[in-house]
């Protein structure tokens, strides 16, 4: 146990090195992500301009924008840029190889590197994050209570772990498709519609967001969110963190399974 | 075709083998064959493997007939080897592209599974993967790469000990050991994608010794190396396995490598053993002639040198003849009634070139049999 432990620790310490190798690049990458954000408030401004109430199905223009950082946050969490196409390239090129011969576990191994990835991102992203949340402080109806709050921190780490082993499950699949990226895009597309990404999933129709609800990928971006502005409370919370889990259980079963079918197949097949 | 398993080799294994031993695995052995299995670091039977590859037709109305409708082939790799390795042995395979060397090594290091026949390597059977197994053998593919890329190769070398679990004062003595005998400590900080071919093959070398595996698989580790990196690998391995006495299976296209270091030659055309022996037995075995080299005297070359044997090369006053194995002698004394000469040499072809008749051959007696197989009716 201690021995695994010590391994992984070396693995994250590895990985974060890699990381900080290219740091030009990624600075510059993870500060290009904030300009969606002006974009996304201007335009908004401009929609909320045209219309005369001056609320959008029960948001208001300072709902909207306080919503969109939101969920930015909580991509920040949820998003794996890279996971399912890096397998898929590890298959095609024969580097998986290396799991099995060496005593290491894949899917341990891409979440350590997962994790010390989004480390190194939080290292340079915090403080743009810090100062745009500063500037846009006016547009949040206010901080919310502890309790609240640790849900919402709560949904942050499970949307991690629900993006992480639902872009592996993903990634395993490239063990029968050899080439993956179509397949990848319609999930892209998926997660940003139905994630939240895109618009609040309330504002839905009701056929859609009963739909929504029984798909995993609100929970990657809308849920916290909602959590944060005080939308999901009581109850309702806690079933919504309860089937949060659940999905981060039943994609953790299905990333294994895939992956032990995904070597069966690909030993079977001729390595 | 020639069993290796009835050989008895001089060597003694070393080691006793964890007997992970699974009978349910190996429904015709028996008793005895275990016996046997704990005996050898590697044993083989009957191994098989086939692959199923699509058989695409040319064009596009091809292609797409091709996406409803698929034309599968079977291609055998390995079509039922047997083959015994005793610890401390090196054993080259030799054998033409596609001839199913690397398939076996991959089926040895589990990263396959066959089709049929069993294996065991230190007393488990590759497939299953098993953790004890993957601690104690190594696969270094020349063409592929297991160091990370960005990093330098200590920073491999730390995540080696950590998933081997190797002890901190075992690694640290390795590691050094292993440094000094491929000189690559001024490079141990220079992150891997900077190094030389030579270079980077020594590190992966490392790498994969670090954690001490009594089997090590060498798939083409010279390959695209300059000469002197070459002879620098040979000269390490040697030393290494005399030193460490762990079991060595190499394939490689040199023959130098395989002249330098093993003296037990396995070649495999169209995934069958057809040699099992020494490299001097191979000339012996597979070449019907010798190579006569006469210097005439006074620059007298006689004008019908044909009737002696087939002419090779001539550059007065030397000629060079192929001369039939068996009537060499009669040749020779034949020819030094007849003529002046100043020096006589009676040579073996050189290796190379009795291994490549040796390869086409086996390739048109195989294009031979499936003609065969194709004309007579199936019953």
């Amino acid at each position: 146990m201690v021995a695994r432990a010590l391994t992984w620790w070396t693995i994250l310490k590895i990985s974060l090195e890699e990381r900080l190798v290219y740091r030009g690049d990624f600075a510059l990458g993870t500060l290009m992500r904030f300009l969606p954000i002006v974009t996304q408030i201007f335009l908004w401004t401009a929609v909320f301009a045209a219309s005369e109430s001056g609320t959008i199905v029960g948001y208001s223009r300072n709902d909207i924008v306080a919503y969109y950082l939101l969920t930015m946050l909580a991509r920040a969490f949820s998003s794996m840029p890279g996971l399912a196409s890096g397998i898929a390239r590890q298959v095609r090129d024969g580097e998986i190889k290396k799991f099995l011969i060496q005593p290491i576990d894949l899917i341990s191994y891409l979440l350590l590197a997962r994790i010390a990835h989004k480390l190194v991102y939080y290292l340079v992203a915090a403080g743009p994050f810090a100062l745009v949340y500063y500037l846009c402080r006016s547009y949040f109806p206010g901080w919310p209570a502890t309790d609240v709050f640790a849900a919402f921190l709560l949904s942050l780490v499970l949307s991690f772990m629900l993006g992480f082993f639902l872009e592996a499950s993903m990634g395993m699949i490239a063990f029968w498709f050899l080439e993956v990226t179509s397949l990848l895009f319609v999930y892209m597309l998926f997660t940003f519609f139905f994630s939240g990404h895109m618009f609040p999933l309330d504002m839905l129709p009701d056929f859609w967001l009963t739909l929504v609800d029984y798909m995993p990928f609100k929970y990657l971006a809308y849920f916290p969110a909602a959590v944060f502005l005080g939308k999901i409370e009581g109850e309702a919370l806690y079933q919504g963190l309860l089937i949060q889990t659940a999905w981060v259980v039943f994609f953790i079963v299905s990333c294994r399974l895939l992956m032990q079918a995904g070597f069966n197949r690909y030993s079977g097949f001729g390595g | 075709m020639i069993k290796a398993g009835a050989k008895a080799r001089g060597q003694q294994s070393s080691k006793p083998c964890p007997s992970t031993f699974r009978p349910d695995l190996y429904p015709d052995a028996h008793w005895s064959a275990y016996n046997l299995l704990i005996m050898s670091a590697i044993k083989i039977r009957g191994l098989k493997k086939s692959y199923r590859v699509y058989r695409k037709k040319e064009g596009l109305l091809a292609s797409i007939t091709g996406l409803f409708q698929r034309d599968y082939r079977e291609v055998d790799a390995v079509k039922g080897i047997d083959l015994d390795v005793e610890q401390g042995e090196f054993v080259a395979f030799l054998g033409p592209n596609g001839a199913g060397k690397t398939t076996t090594l991959k089926l040895l290091s589990g990263v396959i599974s066959p089709t049929g026949g069993a294996a065991s390597v230190l007393g488990h059977t590759p497939w299953l993967r098993e953790n004890e197994y993957r601690r104690r053998f190594a696969l270094v593919m020349g063409q592929k790469n297991q160091l990370w890329w960005d990093l330098p190769a200590q920073e491999s070398f730390r995540l080696h000990q950590k998933i081997y679990r190797i002890d901190s004062s075992e690694f640290q003595r390795t590691r050094d050991e292993l440094v000094d005998l491929l000189e690559v400590g001024q490079l141990l900080g220079q992150p891997v994608r900077e190094l030389s071919l030579g270079e980077r093959m020594k590190m992966e070398l490392t790498a994969a010794l670090l954690h001490s595996p009594d089997v090590l698989f060498l798939d083409e580790p010279t390959i695209g190396l300059d000469v002197i990196a070459q002879h620098n690998i040979q000269k390490f391995l040697k030393h290494y396995q005399a030193m460490r006495k762990i079991t060595i299976l190499l394939t490689s296209h040199y023959m130098k490598d395989v002249a330098a270091l093993c003296r037990r030659v396995v070649i495999i055309a169209h995934g069958e053993i057809v040699y099992d022996g020494s490299l001097a037995g191979i000339v012996d075995r597979f070449s019907s002639h010798k190579v006569l080299t006469l210097h005439f005297a006074e620059e007298r070359m006689p004008s019908d040198l044909a009737r002696y044997g087939e002419v090779l090369e001539i550059v007065e006053p030397k000629a060079k003849l192929r001369v039939d194995r068996s009537s060499i002698a009669k040749v020779l004394s034949s020819v030094l009634a007849n003529h002046a000469v100043e020096d006589v040499s009676v040579e073996d072809p050189p290796l190379e070139e009795v291994i490549a008749d040796m390869f086409a051959l086996t390739a048109k007696n195989q294009a031979d049999k499936v003609a065969a197989e194709s004309l007579t009716p199936s019953p």
